[in-house]
This record gives structure tokens, C-alpha cells and sequence, in this order.
């Protein structure tokens, strides 16, 4: 069996499963986010009157921090007061920042976990060697009644990632090239396992990266198998005992690709879609208004760290926006401690509590018909971040750092040490 | 459940994702009623002028993939789309809408057979497609047995409300 296998295997109560098959499996921990009241109509509509475990439940009030209209402020009272109420301690308030990486900073995800959070990069886990999946309001509503979730077994892609990183190469253009040659529904209904010597160059940030964008192929969850990078990050964060499951030698994959990296040039996926992957060169010159740094994707201290390396004593290009949303508070924080926030608010960087800010088209950021936007985040969507008729490139945290610099899409490799 | 539905088609391309069929700026909004007035806006804002109860929504690939926002499957069932056929769909979309009782159905090429405005029958314990404005047949995937069961009774928070009410 696979480990992704031997996960749900545990969590079903079970000695082996098979591809395919459905099964139902307890819940190791659920999240829910500001978006998805509709959870909790959901948990009422079916007759609930208190949840199944409040241990198991956490709710994040992330993509609304903090609220921009009355209605958004309603229903995060309403979310504050169903926590209250049903005894969830686990509420991560507007002060935050983004479920995935409050997840991470907190010790919540462990290997071998079942992680269902109602939102679609879920994936991210994978990165701690965790199944963690998304799912709807309905669905979660369920595993607030019942502790469990119906589950396929899914078949599972093995991407073999070989070679050394060129210079300004990083986990999301790696990513983004997978997406680029795969495409945007490769994924569907599978898992997609990271495999290879490049993984030992990746640190948890980078590899948060890599699987938060498998999402974006389709997938249903992502892995890497932990190993001492793993171990070394969830000492003293979590704790919880954990079990770390292999995948049996001779497993067959549902596929195999293999891509070496060595000769990688920056990447950049073109509107509006994001398996419409370019080397950056395709599109350099470019006017940008907007440069946008942050997400579950692009905003963790690494992250701010290569941005902070191209922009510390230089200022941001006086055409360009240049918007900065540390992913959780705990980023915030070790960022200042570090001094990339004061290195990019000195640059001119306009910065937005942590959060998902102008990532899903909401608030603190929209972009207008006609402008065009390089982001670290992973969607480019028509309307994603605003109106329909505006751009969104998608690219690493380095290529939007020196987009903000020169106003224009450039090769940030010509702005590394 | 009616096994047979029946309606006037709408016809997109391929990756219409989940911000096309509901806004990212409307998300909190919570009434389905309110929700249903944005349905497939950001792909086409006079669908929802036109579309009237049981009427099929067809596309090519990946169709609802994208966030897990169940709007765009509330949205959708609130305006009465009576069926979605596609290549394939997002897979958080293709649960919830099930989920809400929505039939889902995976029917490879059918973008390329049907035109807007085209009337469909499709018979969901067959999965036979019937153009019925140009006399063309396709074939969908056979549903599994688990969704004909959350279908057939409704969509399945009636399920878990019997079973674990409280
Ligand atoms: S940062 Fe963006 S992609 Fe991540 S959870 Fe928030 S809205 Fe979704």
C-alpha cells in the first residue's frame, strides 16, 4: 500500500484498503473558515444540536481579517458565538492569519493525520506527511455530526523531482511547471507524491508551497514522505505522538513524471489560467500596477526573506503597488525579528494584516478592469482579485519582489546575490 | 429523485472554475435566495436572466475546479439547474453539489455536440443523453451507487439528519 493508503487504512479502522474504494474514516482534526457559515446551517439543517468532538474542530476567522462590511462582521459574531457556545477552543480569531499556516505554526498537523479543512489547499499538509484534503460546508457539517467522512481511496501520481535548483529557481516555479506541462485538471479525484533529491533542498516552507499548488492540478490531497527536514520543524511544535507511515516497496503508481530541474527557468502562469506556465522571459517588460506578496502559497518569513533581499535599500517602482500580507501572525513576527518587514515597509511596501487579504477577490487589494497583477498567491483566475477584466500573473515570491521593484515583470534570477 | 430530467442547455468551455460561477465578492452572503442572483456571473451574466428550472449546464473539462466554496454548488441548485455534464469536474465541486442533491454527470465530448439553447433529456440511471433539438445521443458515466443513494433521497443532509439527528 501507499502511506497516503495506510492513512485512510488507520483512520477507517482498517488492515488494507484498495484504490477506489470508499470508505468512511474518522477525522483527526476539521477546520472551518469565516467563508462557509453555511457549515453551520448545514450542521443545524441536519438535525445538530452539539457537535461531535469540540477537541477536533477549529475555526479560522482568515478570510475576512477583519471584516469590511456588516455582513462579514455578522458572520464571524456568529462563528465567535457557535465556538462559545459549542465549546470549541480552537478559534483562531482576525488576529491570526491564514488557516493553513496558523495549522503549521500551531503543531495542529502531524504526519499521518486526516486533515479536512473547507478549503480547497488543504493540500498544503502534505507537506508534513498528513492527508489533508478539502471539502465543502455540507461535508464538514457532517464531520461535525459524526466525527467521520466518506472518502475514495484515491490513485496516487509519483512526480520525481531531480537535478539542483538554478540560481532564482524555486518550489513555485517547480510547481508551476508540473501544472504547465500536466495541466489544470490532471490531478482530478488523484494524490500527488514529491519524491527526489530536490525535496532535501526544500525546507517546510518550500515544500508547503509545492503541495499547496498540487490544488491547482486537481488533486485531492499531496504527500512527502517526512524525513529529518520534517521531524526537525514539529520538534517542540507539536504534541501529539505520531506515527510516520511508508509506502510498501513495489507500489505501483497510477503514473510517474520525472523533471530535472537543473536547467529551470523562473516560471510565470499567464492569465486566466493557471497551467498557462511561461518562463518569465515570455512576458518580461510588462507594466505591473500591483505586486502582490503574501497567502498560504507565498507569504511565509522565507518568502519575505528573498523579497526583503532584492528590495532592502531600494524603493518600489512609483507606478507599482506593492502589497505585503505576512501569512499568519507568527510570520509577522519572526519577519520582524529578522528585519524583513522593516526592510519592505522602508522600500514602500503597503502592508495588510495577516490573512488572505486580496487573494480571493474580497477586500485590501481588488484590482481594476484593465491593470495587471504579478502574484506570489496560486490563482489567476478572471476576477480572482478583483474585477474580471483585470490580469493576474502568477509567480514565486523573488519575481514579484522585482516586478515591485522595476514596475515591470522581469527575471528575478538578475536580482539574486 | 426524477430519473429523467429534462431542459434547455447552456454550453462553456473548459476550467469554468468555481470564481466564475460564484464571485469571490459575494461570499458572504449566506441566503441562498441572495446567493442564486449571482449564479455564473463571472462566466456569463445573462445566465441567470435566462435560465429557468431543470435546465442542464454542459462543459468541457474540469468544471467547477477552484476553491471549495459551496456557493457555487448552492448557487446553482437554487436557480434549478436540473443536471451539470462535463469531461470531468473539480473535485470538491462535484461533492458538494451531490451532496446538495444536484446530479453530476462525466460525459466526455459532449461540449462539442450540444448548443446553447439545445434541449437535453438525460436519463440518470442510464446515463443515456438525448439532444433532443438535433437528434444526437452520447453516453455519461455510469453514477456509483453511493451517489444514486444521496440523490435519491434528496441530496444528503436528509440521510445524515435520519441517522444522526439529534
Ligand atoms: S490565502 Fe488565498 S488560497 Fe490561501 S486560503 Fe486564503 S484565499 Fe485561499
Amino acid at each position: 500500500m501507499h502511506a497516503i493508503e495506510k492513512i485512510l487504512a488507520r483512520a477507517a479502522g482498517k488492515a488494507t484498503v484498495a484504490t477506489g474504494e470508499i470508505i468512511n474514516c474518522k477525522v483527526d482534526l476539521a477546520g472551518i473558515n469565516d467563508l462557509y457559515l453555511q457549515t453551520i446551517r448545514s450542521f443545524r439543517e441536519m438535525g445538530g444540536k452539539k457537535v461531535n468532538d469540540p477537541r477536533k474542530l477549529v475555526v479560522f476567522l482568515d478570510h475576512y481579517a477583519p471584516a469590511s462590511t456588516i455582513t462579514q462582521a455578522d458572520n464571524q459574531k456568529q462563528f465567535r458565538e457557535f465556538c462559545w457556545d459549542q465549546g470549541i477552543d480552537l478559534l483562531m480569531d482576525v488576529d491570526t492569519g491564514v488557516c493553513h499556516q496558523v495549522l503549521a505554526d500551531n503543531g495542529l498537523v502531524y504526519p499521518g493525520m486526516v486533515l479536512v479543512v473547507t478549503d480547497s489547499h488543504t493540500t498544503t499538509h502534505g507537506a508534513f506527511g498528513a492527508f489533508g484534503t478539502g471539502v465543502g460546508a455540507t461535508d464538514l457539517a457532517i464531520i461535525m455530526m459524526t466525527g467521520q467522512l466518506w472518502f475514495r481511496v484515491p490513485e496516487v501520481i509519483r512526480i520525481n523531482l531531480e537535478g539542483r535548483l538554478p540560481k532564482g529557481v524555486f518550489a513555485k516555479d517547480v510547481i508551476l511547471k508540473v501544472i504547465g506541462s500536466l495541466g489544470a485538471d490532471y490531478g482530478v479525484y488523484r494524490a500527488v507524491e514529491f519524491t527526489g533529491p530536490v525535496l532535501k533542498e526544500f525546507g517546510i516552507s518550500e515544500r508547503m508551497a509545492l503541495c499547496n499548488m498540487t490544488t491547482e492540478m486537481g488533486a485531492k490531497t499531496a504527500y512527502i514522505q517526512p524525513d529529518e527536514i520534517t521531524m526537525a520543524f514539529l520538534k517542540g511544535k507539536t504534541k501529539q505522538d505520531y506515527e510516520i507511515f511508508a509506502t510498501d516497496p513495489g507500489y505501483e503508481y497510477a503514473a510517474e513524471h520525472s523533471l530535472d530541474v537543473s536547467d529551470l527557468m523562473p516560471q510565470v502562469a499567464a492569465p486566466h489560467s493557471v497551467d498557462n506556465v511561461f518562463d518569465i522571459t515570455a512576458y518580461a517588460g510588462r507594466p505591473v500596477d500591483q505586486a502582490f506578496l503574501g497567502t498560504c502559497t507565498g507569504g511565509r518569513v522565507e518568502d519575505l526573506a528573498v523579497a526583503a533581499g532584492i528590495l532592502k535599500g531600494r524603493r518600489v517602482n512609483p507606478r507599482t503597488r506593492f502589497l505585503v500580507v505576512p501569512a499568519s501572525k507568527g510570520v509577522f513576527l519572526e519577519a520582524m525579528d529578522k528585519g524583513y518587514i522593516q526592510a519592505l515597509l522602508e522600500a514602500g511596501a503597503t502592508f495588510v494584516t495577516p490573512g488572505c487579504a486580496a487573494c480571493l477577490g474580497t477586500h485590501q487589494g481588488m484590482l481594476a478592469s484593465g491593470e495587471t497583477c504579478i502574484t506570489a498567491s496560486s490563482r489567476n483566475f478572471p476576477g480572482r482579485m478583483g474585477h474580471t477584466k483585470a490580469e493576474i500573473f502568477v509567480g514565486s515570491p523573488a519575481a514579484v519582489a522585482a516586478a515591485a521593484l522595476e514596475g515591470k515583470i522581469v527575471n528575478p534570477a538578475d536580482y539574486l546575490e | 429523485m426524477k430519473s429523467i430530467i429534462s431542459g434547455k442547455c447552456f454550453v462553456y468551455g473548459a476550467n469554468i472554475d468555481t470564481d466564475q460561477i460564484y464571485p469571490g465578492r459575494f461570499l458572504d452572503l449566506t441566503d441562498p435566495d441572495k446567493v442564486a442572483e449571482h449564479a455564473m456571473e463571472g462566466a456569463d451574466p445573462s445566465f441567470v436572466k435566462e435560465v429557468g428550472p431543470g435546465d442542464i449546464i454542459v462543459a468541457a473539462a474540469n468544471f467547477g475546479c477552484g476553491s471549495s466554496r459551496e456557493h457555487a454548488a448552492v448557487t446553482l441548485k437554487t436557480v434549478g439547474v436540473g443536471a451539470i455534464l462535463a469531461d470531468s469536474f473539480g473535485r470538491i465541486f462535484y461533492r458538494n453539489a451531490i451532496n446538495l442533491g444536484v446530479p453530476l454527470l462525466v460525459c466526455p465530448g459532449i461540449a462539442g455536440v450540444v448548443k446553447r439553447g439545445d434541449r437535453l433529456t438525460v436519463d440518470l440511471t442510464t446515463g443515456k443523453v438525448t439532444n433532443e433539438t438535433t437528434g444526437a445521443a452520447a453516453q455519461a458515466q455510469a453514477l456509483s451507487g453511493y451517489v444514486m443513494e444521496i440523490l435519491a433521497g434528496g441530496g444528503i443532509k436528509p440521510m445524515i439528519k435520519e441517522k444522526y439527528g439529534q
